[in-house]
């Protein structure tokens, strides 16, 4: 029961941590639903224990909490790759950006030298 | 013809003129562009001191995407080959006729110079000439033919390959994954003997602890180029 506890506490903390950050506009809303999801699937599950019961025989597992374990990491590791490909994006646009800013600062440089050597 | 000479530099200061001096002895009149991958030292101001046009990167992006930068700006300046010579003096620029002789000659997208096919110059310690053999090994059957130096950076390119490099260019570690994005559109290559010689100063960027992670990285990302195959559009 205890371990339920600290993960109904756990679940309470990252909600209002993120929209505290989403607030403070520290995180944008759309890279808050993952969070707010798994927070709010953490919490019901918590609080829940017809459902954790369900959810531990359809797991296989005796142990509820270890099934509310499962889950949780299963939630975190989709919002770890859900990241992961935002990240990746950004880093794609980024350097192409940069090699972009590199490639228009060296031929305005051109056009400069040329128009004073004129 | 139109051939344009480019050298990736990070932290290159001590090493660069002399690139840039040599390469001018050996090709006159040829453009060199420096790509200075956002040195913290006076590559970029040593460079164009030498009589090189330099392409300053706004921040460090690492070798991949620092040739990449220059592949691209080299195919909207509309050049027809481009050579990369790197900028800490390994690659010897005596070579570079060579190179462009078969770009223009063997019919194929990128001539690497192999330091392996007549050991003219082997300056490769233990661990990376183990390396060199291991990804020869991958290779060879998604290649379809034998490579002897898979990792040189002294490689030459026409326009075709500078246009899908401008699309597609791995940003780390570019040597072994390029070929398989060669192969990705059956590009072919070549391979013509050049020596190397021991880098000139500075330090590799694979460093001891990045030699572990280095062919972890290239083996991921010649599988998942392996996957991207999409044979050459007719």
């Amino acid at each position: 029961m205890r371990f339920l506890n600290v993960t109904t506490a756990f679940s309470v903390l990252l909600i209002g941590l993120v929209l505290g950050s989403v607030r403070r506009e520290h995180i944008r809303t759309e890279y808050s639903v993952s969070w707010l999801v798994a927070g709010v699937v953490l919490l019901v599950l918590s609080r829940w224990r017809a459902l954790q019961d369900w959810l531990s025989t359809a797991l296989g597992v005796n142990d509820a909490p270890l099934a509310l374990l499962m889950i949780a990491g299963a939630l975190f590791l989709v919002v770890l790759y859900r990241f992961s490909l935002v990240i990746s994006r950004l880093k794609d646009s980024n350097v192409a950006l940069m090699q972009r800013i590199a490639i228009l600062e060296f031929r305005l440089d051109e056009k400069d030298q040329a128009s004073a050597g004129k | 013809m139109k051939l344009l000479i480019l050298i990736p530099a990070y932290n290159e200061e001590g090493a660069v003129a002399s690139v840039i001096r040599e390469v001018k002895q050996v090709v006159p009149g040829v453009p060199i562009l420096v790509v200075d991958d956002c040195s913290n030292d006076a590559t970029r101001a040593v460079a164009q001191e030498s009589g090189a046009r330099v392409l300053p990167m706004p921040y460090h992006l690492g070798l991949g995407g620092c040739v990449q930068a220059g592949y691209r700006l080299a195919f909207e300046l509309g050049y027809d080959y481009v050579i990369r010579v790197d900028g800490d003096g390994q690659h010897d620029p005596r070579y570079i006729p060579k190179i462009l002789n078969a770009l223009e000659t063997q019919k194929c997208e990128m001539v690497i110079g192999s330091r392996f096919l007549n050991g003219e110059g082997n300056h490769s310690g233990f661990l990376r000439h183990a390396g060199i053999v291991f990804f020869r090994a991958v290779l060879r059957p998604i290649l379809g033919k034998p490579v002897r130096d898979p990792t040189s950076g002294f490689v030459g390119v026409n326009r075709t390959a500078l246009a899908l490099f401008s699309r597609s260019f791995p940003l780390e570690y570019p040597e072994i994954e390029a070929l398989v994005v060669l192969q990705r559109k059956r590009f072919r290559f070549v391979e013509v003997p050049c020596a190397m010689r021991p880098r000139r100063s500075g330090r590799s960027t694979i460093t001891a602890l990045r030699s572990l992670y280095y062919p972890v990285h290239v083996l991921l990302g010649v599988f998942v180029n392996v996957l991207k195959f999409e044979g050459r559009r007719k």
